[in-house]
């Protein structure tokens, strides 16, 4: 019951054939020769959509502003709920060491962070949107920079690093999208690739003389530039401190995203036989529940992480094709929405869900192709899990209003 | 924020580029991989499903020339398991001591068989018990990855008697797999370990096999026969060797569980081996399988060396069976004649210089010919005959009649015969003046710095028994190979068989007669310098032909401190006899 406005349905019919597709391969990824605990998750996975699709519904029936007056007090729930996680929180699946989950009497109710993700876009939306002018300089976004660190800072420390890496996506997403010029987006980028670049001293040199050459082209403040320099230097420096703390486990995935087959019985294995599954899908792909890599379990995770490896090797590129056409078509029309918005607040929010969704799809799609390394971060609409699902559809939701409240028609294709 | 409508136009328009780009990149890749590549990941899906399992081919039987088995192979059991990876393999193999007994030993080898070819299934238990493997099948659904196998297992029927010969097999070592010798060998699987197995070890190996089973990730069987064809092992053909069983069994038999030393038969005609026996003997059936430890250690500690061949690696002083070479080369030089008298009669010994060489007979044997010389074993004769020919002639002719050479018989790890390659010899080992010409009189009689192998000194009574060529021995019939040692008339041939023959009828060796069948050959009496309670233990030798006329059957006999040479003539002689189906003549024992 939408007050005053028009459904948009490409939106919601283009979110629910993905969930269906969704559903049907999380069936198909139960149906293996030796059957798992996966067969019977697709009815969980059917009902979490149902329940999903009413959350939506409800969402869409309110207003942005109640919306954006929801996000405060949201954002200080979920920052309490990533806190208490920390304490209370148990591992689940493949991250069993994490506290990502929480719990009560040893019933898993779900990943907080998965809604972390909502709300943070909101609140990043809420915080750039009261501004009148576009940042000009690295020190005015310290607002921003504040709204989405706490709560990554929560999540890193359960350790969560594929949520991490979603937040620093969506907050370049919003950056962007608020008019942050790029040459100060690439300054504030700018520490993070150091980090990359410092395995190899000759790399990071050449980075480091670039970045000079923008400081002094952009002119930043003097301070900023410093200290942006400073930062760079001392990523570059402390990144292999930082490396040799990781947990063996991160550092194998890094390590097997450079080189699958040096470790080709353990961390690589996922990986080559994501690649084997899809590659031997072809063009039309082995047939819906047909694939022998996921039958015989070669496939690994195959109805979470590496749902999208099923889609590559049952229904072929053909299917992959459609997949992320379906994808792309929905990131487009969020794009619309945030440039339809009637105010800074609705189009940031949807530029940021639409940032969401990018970043899971790159890199779990990615993932799939050695093309990411193994981050364990859901695919939107497909990976199995109530949470993820709960919340890609809270974000529907909250588009649909967006969109009912924007300006011009909803319902054109395209603008 | 930036609001104004022309700014955000302008950046959707740069998003909606950049998603665009994202995903059609993301699409390329994937064209890349399932269209372009879609080949090579087909294939490699189809192998991940597939488990290859080897399957061990049966060796080649081994028989006798009567179509006698001596080597076999019955039905035996392998367990091996297919571990994803080390731990998992410890974790398996820790679960599966729960249920069988595994040895810390059999752990380690299973995880350094494991580390050497991942990818073949790590062999636990090569030759497992029925027991184990119904306990395994009882507990089939524990353990996915583990493989049953009923795999050719090597078994020898005559165990004890011919151990001395056909081998053993057992797991290649890691030293092997390193060497050139057994390129294409890979870890868990058998080779010859000894003896003839080893020697014809590429004759005797077979074709491994592959079964192709389909399992799912965790190596749980999905069903058996992938799509890839399977193929069966192909068995060795079989190894045919000149040994009679019957004769090797009734020499195991003589020599029974007391007497220590080595025998060998041999067809002077081709070389062929017709038994080949040394004592004493191992049950060679414990070694199929791994050898059990506390049995290898027995055998090692026994101080009669089960382990030493004492026919083609025990070296022994040949006493006076060597008087034989001496005379030959004497005849080849022309310094002596069979009818020839030394200045010297035998007074019981001989003056040379500041020494006194005794004969075994303290009683003497007068003034007598070479040939009557050869019949009592005369030591003084043969001193002074060893003086005519002088000591570089002496060595000279030692080494042309191959006494400081292997026999070249089919086995490995034969040692080679001892004999001084020349004076210069005494000279660097002993300096110039460190020696006299008195070892000349050792040598004459097999004493000294000489010593021989039983099977090269069969091999040289083959080429007395013959025209003076020497057949290689040969366990396996091949092409047979003679070389001519030394050159004497047809006359001096038969002077010397005859010679020999007197030994067996009238001389050391009487009490070894055979009715009907002329033996001919020469006991040896050689000292070993072991004394036990004042009394010196010498090896016993007898080294003969038979019949005399037209040998048909060399016999080298060595008992280890096994007394005078006439132990060893009854040993050959009832090998004799037995082989031409006659019997001996029992008769009166004489001094010797």
């Amino acid at each position: 019951m939408l007050r005053n406005t028009v459904v948009d349905y490409p939106l919601a019919i283009t979110a629910l054939l993905l969930s269906l597709f969704g559903v049907a391969i999380v069936y198909s990824a139960g149906q293996t020769d030796i059957p798992t605990f996966v067969a019977p998750l697709w009815k969980s996975q059917a009902l979490w959509l149902a329940i999903a699709v009413g959350c939506a519904w409800a969402i869409g029936s309110s207003s942005v502003r109640l919306i954006e007056w929801a996000t405060w007090p949201a954002y200080l729930l979920t920052l309490a709920l990533l806190a208490v996680l920390l304490v209370i929180g148990k591992g689940g699946g493949t991250a069993a060491s994490t506290k990502s989950w929480i719990a009560i009497g040893g019933h898993r109710l779900g990943q907080p962070s998965e809604l972390a993700k909502i709300t943070v876009v909101l609140m990043l939306a809420k915080v750039l949107a009261e501004r009148r002018e576009a940042p000009k300089s690295l020190l005015e976004l310290w607002k921003p920079a504040l709204a989405v660190g706490i709560p990554w800072l929560l999540i890193m420390l359960q350790p969560d690093l594929g949520t991490g890496i979603v937040f620093v996506g969506v907050f370049f997403g919003m950056l962007f999208w608020s008019g942050v010029p790029w040459p100060l987006l690439l300054l504030l980028a700018s520490p993070v690739v150091s980090l990359v670049l410092s395995f190899s001293t000759g790399l990071w040199g050449a980075w480091f003389l670039v970045l000079l050459a923008l400081v002094l082209w952009y002119k930043p403040y003097l301070v900023e530039g410093i200290v942006l320099m400073v930062a760079n230097v001392a990523t570059g420096v402390i990144a292999p401190i930082i490396w040799e703390k990781l947990a063996p486990y991160q550092q194998n995935r890094l390590k097997v995203f450079l080189d699958p087959s040096a470790d080709p019985r353990a961390s690589g294995y996922h990986v080559i036989q994501s690649k084997i599954a899809i590659g031997s899908g072809g063009l039309f792909g082995k047939g819906f529940t047909l694939g022998t890599q996921k039958r015989s379990g070669f496939l690994p995770e195959q109805h979470t992480d590496f749902i999208f490896a099923v889609v590559g090797e049952e229904l072929g590129f053909i299917g992959v094709t459609i997949a992320l056409s379906l994808f792309l078509a929905l990131m487009l029309r969020c794009t619309r929405i945030a440039s339809r918005a009637n105010d800074s607040f609705g189009g940031l929010a949807a530029f940021g869900l639409m940032s969401l969704w990018l970043v899971h799809i790159i890199v779990n799609v990615g993932m799939t192709l050695n093309l990411m390394p193994i981050t364990g971060i859901p695919l939107p609409f497909f990976s199995y899990g109530g949470s993820f699902m709960l919340a890609s559809w809270l974000a529907v939701g909250i588009l649909l209003r967006i969109s009912g409240e924007g300006r011009g028609r909803a319902g054109s294709l395209l603008s | 924020v930036s609001v104004h409508p022309n700014d955000i136009a302008r950046r959707a328009r740069v998003a909606s580029l950049g998603l665009a780009a994202i995903i059609v990149t993301l699409l390329g890749a994937f064209f890349k991989t399932q269209v372009v590549q879609h080949d090579r990941y087909k294939l490699q899906s189809q192998e991940n499903r597939l488990r290859a399992i080897p399957l061990p081919a049966p060796r080649g039987i081994i028989y006798d020339r009567n179509k006698n088995i001596i080597a076999e192979n019955l039905p035996g059991y392998s367990v091996s398991i297919f571990p994803p990876n080390v731990d998992s393999l410890r974790a398996a193999l820790a679960q599966l001591s729960t249920v069988i007994t595994l040895t810390p030993d059999q752990v380690d080898q299973a995880v350094r068989r494991y580390r050497r070819d991942p990818n073949r299934p790590t062999v636990i238990i090569s030759d497992a018990s029925f027991d184990v493997i119904s306990v395994l099948e009882e507990h089939r659904v524990n353990f996915p990855r583990l493989i049953i196998q009923s795999v050719p297992k090597r078994f020898y029927p005559d165990g004890p008697s011919v151990a001395s010969f056909v081998g053993y097999t057992g797991e290649i070592t890691d030293a092997d797999l390193n060497s050139n010798q057994y390129e294409g060998y890979k870890p868990g699987q058998l080779i010859g370990k000894g003896g003839l197995e080893r020697e014809y070890e590429k004759d005797l190996r077979g074709r491994e096999g592959v079964r192709y089973d389909e399992v799912d990730a965790r190596g749980r069987l999905v069903r058996q026969a992938g799509p890839r064809v399977d193929l069966n092992p192909e068995p060795a053909p079989p190894l045919y060797t000149n040994i009679d069983m019957d004769l090797q069994r009734y020499t195991a038999q003589i020599f029974g569980d007391s007497l220590q030393g080595g025998a060998i038969a041999i067809d002077p005609r081709d070389g062929g081996v017709l038994a080949l026996y040394s004592a004493p003997s191992y049950d060679v059936n414990r070694f199929t399988g791994g050898i059990p430890a506390d049995y290898w250690k027995t055998l090692l500690s026994d101080d009669r060396h089960p382990l030493v061949n004492k026919v083609t690696q025990g070296r022994y002083p040949p006493g006076s069976t060597f008087k034989l070479a001496t005379a030959v080369t004497g005849m080849q030089n022309g310094v002596v004649s069979l009818d020839e008298h030394m200045p010297v009669p035998c007074t019981g010994g001989f003056q040379y210089g500041n020494r006194y060489f005794k004969c075994w007979d303290k009683r003497g044997h007068g003034d007598i010919s070479l040939a009557r010389a050869i019949e009592v074993s005369c030591d003084v004769y043969f001193y002074q005959l060893g003086l005519k020919i002088g000591l570089s002639k002496l060595l000279a002719g030692g080494v042309s009649l191959e006494m400081r050479d292997k026999s070249g018989i089919d086995l490995p790890d034969e040692k080679r015969a001892l004999w001084p390659y020349a004076v210069d010899y005494y000279n660097k080992t002993y300096g110039p003046r460190g020696w006299s010409n008195s070892v000349t009189l050792n040598l004459a009689i097999g004493q000294g710095e000489n010593a021989q192998t039983v099977v090269n000194m069969a091999k040289f009574y083959a080429a007395l028994a013959t025209d003076g060529t020497a057949p290689t021995p040969e366990l396996v019939h091949r092409k047979p190979e003679r070389k001519r040692i030394f050159q004497l008339t047809p006359a001096q041939m038969d002077g010397l068989r005859k010679a020999l023959a007197g030994v067996v009828q009238s001389g050391t060796a009487q009490a070894s007669r055979i009715q009907g069948v002329m033996l001919a050959g020469k006991t040896g009496t050689a000292q070993t310098g072991k004394r036990v309670e004042g009394v010196e233990l010498n090896h016993a030798w007898f080294v003969g032909f038979a019949p005399a006329d037209n040998p048909t059957i060399v016999v080298a006999v060595m008992l280890e401190f096994g007394g005078h040479g006439t132990r060893a003539a009854h040993i050959a002689s009832a090998m004799i006899s037995h082989y031409l189906k006659v019997t001996p003549v029992t008769a009166v024992e004489t001094e010797g």
